[in-house]
């Protein structure tokens, strides 16, 4: 079971002389991600509360600009930043723990582009729907807040 | 010790023979990626609900720093440091797990038997956290106010803002009331423990007390509470206190003093089905830390098992990274 290892992480800026050094080395990276996750939500920064776009005027144009620019213009910045650096986490779990980058690329991609096409359609229809029964919520259409 | 039944496709790509692997990884290995991709849909899937009825309830869904404030043995309020502390365990429950598995590369048994022992104590070490999180969840800490259309009013000192717990306020009325128990019903139902105040003690220690406020579950969208809780004045919270139905302490499947009761399902049912799967991740690494010591590995010549478990590890550390995200941060 002689098994070769890819030792470099951040696409080759940062070597690693065995496996064992690489894994503190991403164990270090995730602590550090964590711990810039959990100060963030602690003190919830006044600058990421509010989205960084307005929404545009409905048109073809803005309602496309809308669609397109969707996670600046209606997600808070700190959410954004928030899944940003889970999937970034995410990454380096699947990469160097359950060593995908060590994987033939084949295998990697059937395993990473199933999951991501699927979830991101599943996320995609079920958020829209969500978009609109919140609508509904929201025009005395129903009382359900009493 | 191979006792595999040779049923003559070994030559067969994929035949599930041992010499020819397609995409160089083994049928052990290629069955668990199966197992992870499908798993990890599943969990998707729980996660994309979750955030369906949170996107419903948008305006007014618990604020998780507010709910997860605890930390076993101190008092006081520390929103997201047990869980952080929780995730911290797991990720380095996960390297040891990494260090077994190289370990298991170069043979060297003893050290797959110390790292092995280390991620079952981390993976112990989580369950007993999250069972934790889950007495204090369910104990409650304020108690609340159900009204007549599920909504939660929880209350709230005028002068200092902070939470005030129905213990604080509510007075002692000694009113007649019998459990209900279903050898006296008409239908066949019972009646779980009743909560330590009657809707009439706290409606009339709120009257009596001037310093209580009614806080709802709506969120402050304008202005400088923007992103917290709407408080009423204290002809609006009477008003909204006519329309009362239970006092809800702690959180169950059906009544949850956090706030929406959704919320308290979703957490009981992702963060259960996570929690199961680190339980078992946990038994099946004590089987394999046995394993290793009989030196059932050392015989097969590779210790690919340590590896497979491995990934199904790494992969509830995985999930793991995304409960904390949507349920803790977002």
């Amino acid at each position: 079971m002689a098994h070769e290892h890819k030792l470099e992480i951040f696409r080759g800026r940062w070597k690693f002389k065995n496996n064992i050094q690489k894994i503190w080395g991403v164990l270090l990276f995730l602590t550090i991600v964590t711990a810039v996750e959990v100060v963030l939500g602690i003190y919830k920064p006044e600058m990421f509360m509010s989205p960084f776009i307005a929404p545009f005027e409905p048109g073809f144009f803005g309602s496309t600009m809308n669609v397109v620019l969707s996670p600046f213009i209606y997600m808070k910045p700190l959410n954004l930043i928030f899944i940003v650096l889970t999937l970034i986490k995410a990454y380096y779990i699947a990469w160097d723990f359950m060593h995908l980058r060590d994987e033939t690329k084949g295998l990697r991609r059937a395993i990473v582009w199933t999951p991501v096409f699927l979830i991101a359609y599943l996320v995609f229809i079920l958020l829209a729907e969500a978009g609109y029964i919140y609508d509904i919520l929201g025009s005395e259409f129903v009382k359900w807040n009493f | 010790m191979d006792t595999t039944v040779k049923t003559g496709t070994e030559e067969n790509v994929w035949g599930g023979g041992s010499e020819n692997r397609p995409l160089g990884a083994s049928y052990g290995k290629m069955m668990m990626w199966f197992f992870i991709v499908s798993d990890a849909l599943t969990f998707s899937g729980f996660i994309a609900s979750y955030s369906f009825a949170r996107f419903k309830f948008a305006d007014s869904w618990p604020i998780a720093d507010e709910v997860f404030t605890h930390i076993p043995l101190f008092h006081g309020n520390y929103p997201m440091i047990y869980v952080a502390f929780m995730t911290f365990v797991l990720i380095m429950s996960s390297v040891t797990m990494v260090l077994a598995v190289d370990a298991g590369h170069k043979m060297k048994k003893n050290s797959v038997i110390w790292y092995m022992f280390f991620t079952v104590i981390g993976g112990a070490i989580f369950v007993g956290s999250q069972a934790w999180e889950w007495a204090t969840f369910i104990k409650g800490d304020y108690g609340a106010i159900e009204t007549k259309g599920g909504r939660i009013l929880q209350f709230v000192k005028a002068d200092t803002g902070e939470r005030a717990a129905l213990r604080d306020f509510a007075t002692p009325l000694h009113e007649e009331r019998v459990s209900h128990t279903n050898s006296k019903g008409v239908w066949f139902f019972g009646e779980t423990t009743l909560p330590s105040f009657s809707v009439n003690e706290v409606i009339t220690g709120f009257k009596a007390n001037p310093n209580i406020l009614v806080r709802t579950e709506d969120i402050v969208k304008e202005g400088e509470r923007k992103g917290h809780k709407t408080l009423l004045n204290r002809s609006e919270s009477l008003e909204r206190l006519a329309g009362s139905k239970y006092v809800v302490e702690g959180a169950n499947l059906i009544h949850n003093e956090y706030g929406n009761r959704l919320f308290a399902d979703f957490f009981f049912f992702i963060t259960g089905f996570h929690g199961f799967h680190v339980l078992t991740g946990v038994l099946i690494n004590i089987i394999i830390f046995f394993n290793v010591i009989l030196g059932t590995y050392e015989r097969r010549g590779h210790y690919e098992m340590v590896e497979k478990v491995g990934l199904y590890w790494h992969f509830v550390d995985l999930v793991w990274v995304f409960v904390f995200t949507f349920f803790y941060l977002v």
